[in-house]
């Protein structure tokens, strides 16, 4: 399978080194999008747009490693990433780096790294293994293990404390257990006791937590403190209108009205120098990449591949809904950045090594007896 | 794990995933469908209001000032200006050590503790980017110095703007009056969009009458800032529209030689024009540095003002409120003629004294002795009272006050001034509402000869005198002449407005009372008769000595050397020259100067030579004159 004609198309090309035409190109098109804002954002710097142009070559380098690697070799090795990540947790804890407020930094001397974020790539790969040695639909006992293997983690990543990761990894573990077909009575009782636990979570939050929930059901109590992102957001993209006020034209961000116009805020600049237009397109390529994702899921040859694939997908939707739902102001303000686009390390290469899984998936097929 | 891949049923597993995905991308659909929905909702209903809310984040009005227009006086002199004054000021942001930096600045430039003070006030609150004055109206010196050692002084900038200044200084302080800070209950009144940017208002005198027409428009700047409020670019530029410039009656040289004439003396002059009701000068003494005003007075200065003796913010021009005395008497004896109540050749005993029937009081003469057998002429020229006393008896109140106010007494008399007093007319109803208590005869006595309660400003009896000149036809004052646009140079002339006409039964009766007044300076027993020396010109004029009853309340209680000086009586003379061809009235008041005819009349007499018998203006005012 290695390019060996003389007279192969870039794609066949492409798909020889175990690249997904289809998901690259979204991919590709989604990061283009970002390096536009972000240069935007940043005030046209060019000290990030080399930053983050570096992030994404290490990214995208990971990426095609992890493609190259058989699927295989992911579930062999779940457990023991798994394994590895709740110890980096553990450690973080005990020695990470505080940053704004919150431990969530290991600083390995070159480089500074958050292992949750692995734990999100760590999670779903180990329940989707664990699940696919069992018969399907999983019965109660084995959702019992399946959702201590997420609680683990996921309180680990709380008591940083970072809710925000904690909830996504929960949900990449869910979503695995979701698609293996649990029984809806069962998926209906865990959502009751979820709901149940939302008392105990709410007043186990931090007094800042708290605010976020509480702004986003009125921001204009409090337009200058907490309620104040969030108001700026929904100026910077109310005022952005059908076709936007165009590229590098953002005032809001430009001006310094919003905050954290490069990171978690970044879509509010993107709706605001694009439009409802340019948002919709936006939207139409992220929904493409889950579709894509979910058709190698379906399209995959076993039940751990199926599981990561889907849960994967799943994920990435949920991270650009709540991304986005909390820029416009209908979920409350946790710090989840926008994929591909935030400016930012870590999430981004964890985010394209799970494309790299999808990619693995999707080219390592075995011929299987009819 | 072959065992549980053989319990496994992968077709099963696969209908699964399929139904569960199918589920998910249903799910993720409505959400999608939630956040399209909002941002439609955001970006496309709500987008005026954020297109709003996003230019009112980064537009930033800065105001420009228009600027004030300028008053000069009838020949063109100027009476009000704007001139070029410095500031220093000091960027915070750009200052390391503003402790020492003010320090080393203090060697060049001499700071006060109270430039400090307010300038660690104005400091507080403010962005550190924002400039912040730190001296105002520095001196062509200090700017020299700083200038030469500015280096060492990054973040300072002496800045120019524009300054109100007087030229005349003192000379029109009442009537040109001044500029200051708008205070808050100023603040209250005026439209703030008229005063956007602009700082200075009229206080008081033609800048306060006219402060519509000298103010101008104010322009804006519009610039984008960033959500420091640092401005970045700008976006929108509105010229501001100067002021107009205005040209008073005033004739500034006629106000300095009635100034000069009035020496060290208290008091009042004005003159007018009889012929169209032009202010040619008013002066009050003491007067005062109007400019002190400007960049915000002391209060320590502003109390010496106020508890000064001599009064000086006191405009006795518009607000003195005198007893007239005998300047009355011509108006008084017109009235008797009116009412057919005098034979003005019929001779009356004056014995110095008179009493009321069924009264032991005796009303005295200014004149011991009396006058002996006096006619209405004479009576006028000597200023027998008891010829008056004797007259008013048949005249009444009634008639004194329905005529006094045809001659403008006990009301303002509407000239484009602010607040002008009226002085006081009094008539049964004044005294009915006044006091409660009907009137007695005796007070008709005090009445006609300008005393009791009868009070009027010195601008009331320049303007009676005027109308005596006109016989009747007479203008109401004013002092605005002509208004010009600043940058068309377009002049819009200010008409004067006749005076309600005063026309008598017999015609004849206003050579009389200017007969009376004639020989009140020509005939050889004419009370002013002294300044009929050398005089080229006719006058006719009428001595007063308004006696003062008692300190006003108001005033504080004097030393005792003083106290004799203020139990004098006030001096009056009023005046109108020449005769035959009225061009000037005037009215003199010397607070506390004595007699009439000794101190006020010489002094008006200056007053008519610095105006009669000055060379003619270059620029003869015609279309000023010629209006009658």
């Amino acid at each position: 399978m290695s390019p060996r004609s003389d007279r192969i198309t870039v794609s066949e090309w492409l798909t020889a080194w175990r690249l997904d035409v289809p998901l690259l190109t979204g991919l590709l098109i989604c990061l283009a999008l970002g390096l536009l804002v972000l240069y935007s954002a940043s005030g046209q710097s060019m000290q990030m747009m080399t930053n983050q142009a570096l992030r994404l070559g290490v990214g995208l380098v990971a990426m095609f490693v992890v493609a190259q690697i058989p699927p295989e070799w992911y579930r062999t090795a779940a457990p023991w990433l798994y394994g590895l990540s709740v110890a980096l947790l553990l450690i973080v804890i005990a020695v990470g780096t505080t940053a704004m407020g919150a431990q969530r930094w290991l600083d390995l001397g070159f480089i500074r790294f958050q292992p949750s974020e692995l734990v999100k790539l760590a999670v779903p790969l180990c329940v989707a293994a664990f699940l696919h040695d069992r018969a399907l639909p999983p019965g109660w006992r084995v959702v019992l293990v399946t959702l201590l293997l997420l609680a683990v983690p996921a309180v680990l990543i709380g008591l940083q404390p970072d809710l925000g990761t904690a909830l996504l990894v929960v949900a990449a573990g869910a979503f695995v257990v979701f698609l293996a077909g649990v029984h809806w009575r069962l998926m209906a009782l865990l959502a009751l006791l979820a709901a149940a636990a939302g008392p105990l979570l709410w007043y186990n939050m931090h007094s800042y937590q708290k605010t976020r929930v509480l702004t986003l059901l009125n921001p204009a109590s409090d337009p200058t403190g907490a309620g104040y992102h969030i108001t700026q957001s929904k100026i910077a993209i109310g005022s952005g209108g059908l076709f936007g006020k165009g590229w590098l034209n953002g005032s809001q961000a430009h001006l310094n009205f919003l905050p954290e116009s490069n990171t978690d805020f970044v879509f509010a600049v993107f709706a605001e120098e694009t439009g409802l237009m340019g948002v919709l397109a936006l939207l139409t390529v992220y929904f493409f990449i889950i579709l894509r994702g979910l058709y190698i899921a379906w399209r995959s040859q076993d039940t751990f591949q199926r599981l990561l694939a889907g849960s994967l997908s799943l994920t990435f939707f949920v991270y650009v809904f709540v991304n986005i739902g909390m820029v416009i102001g209908i979920l409350p303000v946790v710090g989840v950045p926008l994929p591909l686009v935030s400016y930012g390390g870590t999430s981004m290469v964890v985010l394209l090594m799970s494309f790299g899984m999808l990619m693995s998936i999707n080219t390592h097929r075995r011929l299987l007896a009819t | 794990m072959a065992a549980d891949s053989s319990l496994k049923d992968h077709a099963l597993e696969r209908a699964v995933f399929i139904s569960r995905a199918a589920v998910a991308c249903v799910i993720m659909l409505l959400l999608l469908g939630v956040l399209v929905t909002r941002l439609s909702f955001l970006q496309v209903f709500q987008y005026d209001y954020y297109g709003t809310r996003s230019d009112d984040n980064r537009m930033r009005v800065q105001l420009a000032a228009p600027v004030r227009g300028l008053i000069y006086d009838r020949e063109g002199r100027l009476l009000a200006d704007n001139l070029p004054a410095y500031r220093l000021d000091l960027i915070p942001e750009q200052v390391e050590d503003i402790d020492a930096a003010l320090e080393r600045l203090s060697r060049y430039i001499a700071l006060t503790p109270t430039d400090l003070e307010r300038f660690n006030k104005r400091r507080r609150g403010q962005p550190r980017f924002r400039p912040v004055p730190l001296r105002f109206n520095l001196t062509q010196a200090e700017v020299a110095r700083f200038e030469v050692n500015r280096r060492d002084f990054p973040g300072m900038e002496v800045r120019a703007g524009l300054r109100r200044h007087y030229p005349l200084g003192e000379l029109t302080s009442h009537v040109v009056g001044y500029v200051g800070a708008i205070n808050e209950r100023e603040l209250k009144t005026i439209d703030e969009q008229s005063y956007r940017g602009i700082s200075q208002i009229g206080k008081s005198g033609v800048e306060l009458a006219h402060e519509g027409l000298l103010r101008g428009t104010p322009g804006s700047r519009i610039v984008e800032a960033n959500a420091l409020g640092r401005p970045l670019r700008e976006l929108e530029y509105n010229r501001p529209t100067p002021g107009q410039n205005i040209h008073l009656t005033l004739d500034a040289r006629l106000q300095a030689a009635a100034y000069a004439a009035m020496g060290e003396n208290e008091g009042a002059i004005v003159a007018l024009d009889p012929r169209n009701g032009d202010l040619l000068a008013a002066v009050s003494k003491p007067g005062f540095d109007p400019e002190a005003f400007i960049d915000g007075i002391t209060q320590k200065d502003y109390n010496a003002l106020l508890t000064h003796p001599g009064r000086p913010l006191f405009d006795r021009v518009l607000q003195g409120q005198y007893p007239p005395g005998s300047t009355v008497k011509p108006l008084m004896a017109l009235a008797a003629l009116e009412e057919n109540i005098i034979d003005p050749r019929r001779r009356v005993w004056c014995p110095g004294y008179f009493e009321l029937p069924n009264s032991e009081r005796k009303w005295r003469d200014w004149k011991r002795d009396g006058h002996g057998w006096v006619n209405m002429a004479e009576a006028i020229y000597r200023s027998s009272d008891v010829y008056f006393y004797k007259m008013s008896m048949d005249l009444g109140i009634d008639n004194i006050s329905r005529f006094g106010a045809r001659f403008g007494l006990g009301e303002p008399l509407g000239i484009d001034m602010p607040r002008e007093k009226g002085g006081i007319l009094p008539s049964r109803e004044w005294k009915r509402a006044r006091k409660n208590v009907h009137w007695f005869p005796g007070e008709t006595l005090n009445t006609v000869i300008g005393q009791g309660y009868m009070t009027s400003t010195p601008l009331q009896l320049a303007h009676m005198t005027a109308l005596l000149a006109m016989r009747g036809q007479g203008w109401r004052p004013r002092v605005l002449a002509e208004s010009e646009d600043a940058i068309s140079g377009h002049r819009q002339l200010n008409q004067p407005s006749p005076w309600p006409a005063i026309t008598l039964k017999d015609a004849g009766h206003w050579n009389l009372i200017i007969g009376a007044m004639e020989d009140v300076v020509h005939n050889p027993r004419g009370t002013a008769r002294k300044i009929s020396l050398n005089a080229p010109y006719r006058i006719a004029g009428k001595t007063g000595t308004s006696q003062v009853y008692g300190l006003a309340q108001d005033q504080a209680a004097p030393d005792l050397e003083d106290v004799e000086r203020q139990l004098r009586d006030h001096a009056l003379f009023v005046a109108f020259a020449p005769i035959d061809d009225p061009r000037i009235a005037v009215a003199v008041l010397i607070e506390h100067g004595g007699g009439g005819g000794a101190v006020a009349a010489p002094i008006a007499r200056e007053v008519l030579d610095a105006y009669l018998l000055q060379k003619p203006p270059l620029q003869a005012r015609a279309r000023l004159e010629g209006t009658r």
